[in-house]
C-alpha cells in the first residue's frame, strides 16, 4: 500500500491537493475563497491528468521535423486533454468573479452567510 | 438518404453561429434569429427521425473523416432525434411564449447577449444529446453550465445573482465529478470513445478486473450528473434558480436542461458500460432510492410553498425524481417510462411557467398564489393552460402525465423487490400533486381578486403567446392520445441505442 503511494505519487498529490480544493469550496463562505478554492480542486484533476499521460524518460509530443520514433514521445491525449480542461477552468472562473462582482454591488458583501442573514432578517 | 445524416452536425454548428451573429446585435435581430434557428433545428431533427424510424437503422457520423479511435463522433439514432426534435420544439415555443416577458426583464443593451446565450444553451443540449466522445460531452456541460446559468442571471436583480451563484456552484461540483470519472475510465480503457470503451468493458466485465474503480467512475458519473439535474438530495440550488428567473429561462431550465443530462446518462449506461453491466453494479439501486425519495419529498415542499413559480420548481424536483426512479427500476418498461415522463415533463412545466406568467400578469405582477383568485378567468388562456398542465402533472387520464404513470407502474412490475415500494410511492406522489395543483386551480378560478380594480380587468394575450401556449397544449393532448407512438418509437430507439 505505502510502497504504492510512493511509486504513484503524482496522483496521490493530485488527491491531496484536490482534497484541499473541495473543502475550501464547501466551506468557505467568501465567494472568492470559494472560487480559488474550485481552481485548485480543477488543477488537482489537470496534475492526475496530466501524471496518467507520462511516460517516465520519454519527451514531450512536440514534432519539430517530418517522422520521428512514437516510443521516444509521452502521450500526447491527457496532455491536450488538460489544455482543455484550463480552457474551461478560465472561463468558469472568469464567470465565477463577474458573478462575485455584481454580489458585491448588490448586496455590499462577499460573504454568502452574511448575505443569507441578512435576508433572513428583512423577510421577517 | 446520406445527406440526413449530417443534419446533427448542421444543427450544431447552426444554433452555434446563431450565437456568434447575435451576440453583437441590440434586441430584435438577435431574438428573431434565435426563434428562427430554435425553428429551424425542430424542423430538421424531425426529418431526421422520421427518416430513422422509417428505415430503423443508425449511424454514427465521423466529424472530419478521422477513423474511429482517433476521430470525435457524434451518433443519432430513433432515440437522440426524438430527443432533439422534442427539446428544440420546447426550446422554441418557451421562448416564443416568454417573448414579452424577456423584453421587460432583460435590458435593451442584453438582449442581443441573452439571445446568444439562449442559442448556446440549445446547441450544447444537441450536442449532449448526439456525442458519441466521453470528453466532448463533458465540455458541452461545462457550455451547459454557464449558458444556464448566464440566463438566470440576465434578469438582473438581487435574487438572481444570489441564486445563480449557488446554482453555478452546485453545478461545478456536479461536473467536477464527472470530470473525475471520465479521466479513470480513459485510465483504465485507454479510449473516450463511446464504443471502444464498451469493448472494453465487456472485457472487464468479463474477466473480473478493475471491479472497484469501474464501480467507482459509473458511481462518479451517475452522481455528477445527478446533482446536475438536481436528484434529491441535491436539488438546493434548484427552486431559486428557476423560481427567480425570466419566464423563458425558467422554462427551458426545468423542461429541457434538466433532461439533458438524464438523456446523457442513459447513453453512458446502454453505450459505455453496458445495461447489464450496470445492473451488476447496482448503481441503479441507488438511483431508484433517491428518486423515491425525490418523488415525496419535492411534493412534500412544493406544498409548502406560496409563491407559484417556486411551487412549480419544487414540483420539477419531484418529477425528476419519477424519471429516476424509472431509470433505477431496470426493466425496459421503467426506461420507456423514463424517457416517455422526458418528454411529458418536457411539454407540461415549461406550459406552467408560460401559464403561472399570464396568471401572474393578470394580478398585478405578484407571485403569491393567494394573490391570484380568479386570475383564470381574467386571462382565460393561461387559465385553461394550467389546468391542463395541472391535471397532467396529477395523472388524469387523456393527458399525458397518465401515460408516464401507467407505464411506471407496468415498469415495476417486472422487478418483485422494488415494485411494492414504487408502487406505493406512486399512489402517494399522485395524492400529493393533487393536493398543491387543485387548490391554485380553485384559487385561479372560483375566488374573488381582493382588489377591486383588478376585477373588471381582461387580459390580451400576444399573438406569440397565444402560439405558443396552444402547441404546448396540443402538444400535451398528443402525448397523452397518440402514445402507442410515442412508446413505440422510444422502445425502438433504445433497443437500438
Amino acid at each position: 500500500m505505502g510502497e504504492n503511494l510512493l511509486r504513484n505519487y503524482l496522483e496521490a498529490g493530485a488527491v491531496v491537493i484536490f482534497s484541499v480544493g473541495f473543502s475550501t469550496l464547501l466551506l468557505q463562505s467568501n465567494l472568492i475563497k470559494k472560487i480559488i478554492g474550485f481552481n485548485i480542486m480543477d488543477t488537482a484533476v489537470f496534475l492526475f491528468l496530466a501524471a496518467k499521460g507520462y511516460i517516465a524518460g520519454r519527451r514531450a509530443p512536440i514534432l519539430t521535423g517530418p517522422g520521428g520514433d512514437p516510443a521516444q514521445y509521452i502521450n500526447p491525449i491527457p496532455s491536450a486533454l488538460v489544455l482543455t480542461g484550463i480552457v474551461i477552468s478560465v472561463s468558469v472562473t472568469a464567470f465565477a468573479l463577474a458573478l462575485a462582482l455584481r454580489l458585491y454591488e448588490r448586496y455590499g458583501s462577499l460573504d454568502l452567510n452574511e448575505i443569507l442573514l441578512s435576508r433572513e432578517g428583512e423577510k421577517t | 438518404m446520406i445527406w440526413l445524416h449530417s443534419i446533427p452536425l448542421i444543427c450544431i454548428l447552426l444554433t452555434l453561429l446563431t450565437a456568434a451573429v447575435s451576440l453583437p446585435g441590440r434586441g430584435r435581430w438577435g431574438e428573431g434569429l434565435c426563434l428562427l434557428t430554435a425553428g429551424a433545428v425542430t424542423v430538421l431533427s424531425a426529418a431526421l427521425l422520421v427518416d430513422l424510424w422509417r428505415t430503423g437503422e443508425s449511424f454514427t457520423f465521423a466529424m472530419g473523416h478521422f477513423p474511429a479511435p482517433w476521430g470525435n463522433e457524434l451518433r443519432a439514432g430513433v432515440f437522440e432525434a426524438l430527443m432533439a426534435a422534442a427539446f428544440s420544439a420546447v426550446a422554441l415555443c418557451s421562448l416564443l411564449a416568454g417573448r414579452e416577458r424577456i423584453r421587460q426583464d432583460i435590458a435593451p443593451a442584453r438582449l442581443g447577449v441573452y439571445y446568444a446565450q439562449c442559442s448556446l444553451l440549445l446547441c450544447s443540449l444537441l450536442a449532449l444529446i448526439y456525442t458519441n466522445d466521453m470528453f466532448t460531452a463533458y465540455v458541452f456541460i461545462e457550455i451547459n453550465t454557464l449558458t444556464a446559468c448566464a440566463i438566470v442571471v440576465a434578469k438582473d436583480t438581487p435574487e438572481t445573482v444570489l441564486a445563480t451563484i449557488r446554482y453555478l456552484f452546485m453545478s461545478l461540483l456536479g461536473s467536477g465529478l464527472f470530470l473525475i470519472g471520465v479521466i479513470l475510465l480513459y485510465a483504465i480503457t485507454g479510449h473516450l470513445l463511446m464504443p471502444n470503451i464498451l469493448a472494453a468493458m465487456s472485457q472487464l466485465a468479463a474477466s473480473g478486473e478493475y471491479a472497484l474503480p469501474t464501480g467507482m467512475i459509473i458511481l462518479l458519473l451517475s452522481l455528477g450528473l445527478a446533482v446536475k439535474s438536481a436528484l434529491f438530495p441535491f436539488h438546493t440550488w434548484l427552486p431559486s434558480a428557476h423560481g427567480s428567473a425570466t419566464t423563458a429561462s425558467s422554462a427551458i431550465l426545468s423542461g429541457i436542461v434538466l433532461k439533458g443530462y438524464v438523456v446523457l446518462l442513459l447513453k453512458i449506461f446502454y453505450r459505455v458500460f453496458g445495461l447489464e453491466f450496470v445492473h451488476r453494479l447496482r448503481t441503479p439501486d441507488l438511483l431508484f432510492v433517491l428518486g423515491l425519495a425525490g418523488m415525496l419529498m419535492g411534493s412534500v415542499l412544493a406544498i409548502r410553498e406560496r409563491d407559484i413559480k417556486r411551487m412549480l420548481a419544487y414540483s420539477s424536483v419531484a418529477q425528476i425524481g419519477y424519471i429516476f426512479m424509472g431509470i433505477g427500476l431496470s426493466t425496459l418498461t421503467g426506461t420507456v417510462a423514463a424517457c416517455f415522463h422526458i418528454l411529458t415533463h418536457a411539454v407540461t412545466k415549461p406550459l406552467l411557467f408560460c401559464a403561472a406568467d399570464g396568471l401572474m400578469e393578470a394580478s398585478g405582477r405578484q407571485r403569491d398564489i393567494f394573490a391570484m383568485k380568479g386570475a383564470g378567468r381574467r386571462n382565460l388562456l393561461a387559465g385553461v393552460a394550467f389546468a391542463v398542465g395541472a391535471l397532467s402533472m396529477v395523472g388524469i387520464p387523456l393527458f399525458s402525465g397518465f401515460v408516464s404513470k401507467l407505464y411506471f407502474a407496468l415498469g415495476s412490475l417486472g422487478d418483485p423487490d422494488k415494485m411494492l415500494p414504487a408502487l406505493l410511492m406512486l399512489v402517494l406522489s399522485a395524492v400529493l400533486n393533487a393536493m398543491y395543483y387543485l387548490p391554485v386551480l380553485v384559487t385561479i378560478y372560483m375566488g374573488d381578486p381582493v382588489d377591486g380594480a383588478l376585477r373588471l380587468e381582461r387580459a390580451k394575450n400576444k399573438g406569440g403567446y397565444i402560439l405558443a401556449v396552444g402547441a404546448l397544449i396540443g402538444l400535451n393532448f398528443v402525448l397523452g392520445i397518440r402514445y402507442p407512438a410515442v412508446i413505440a418509437a422510444i422502445e425502438r430507439g433504445l433497443a437500438t441505442l
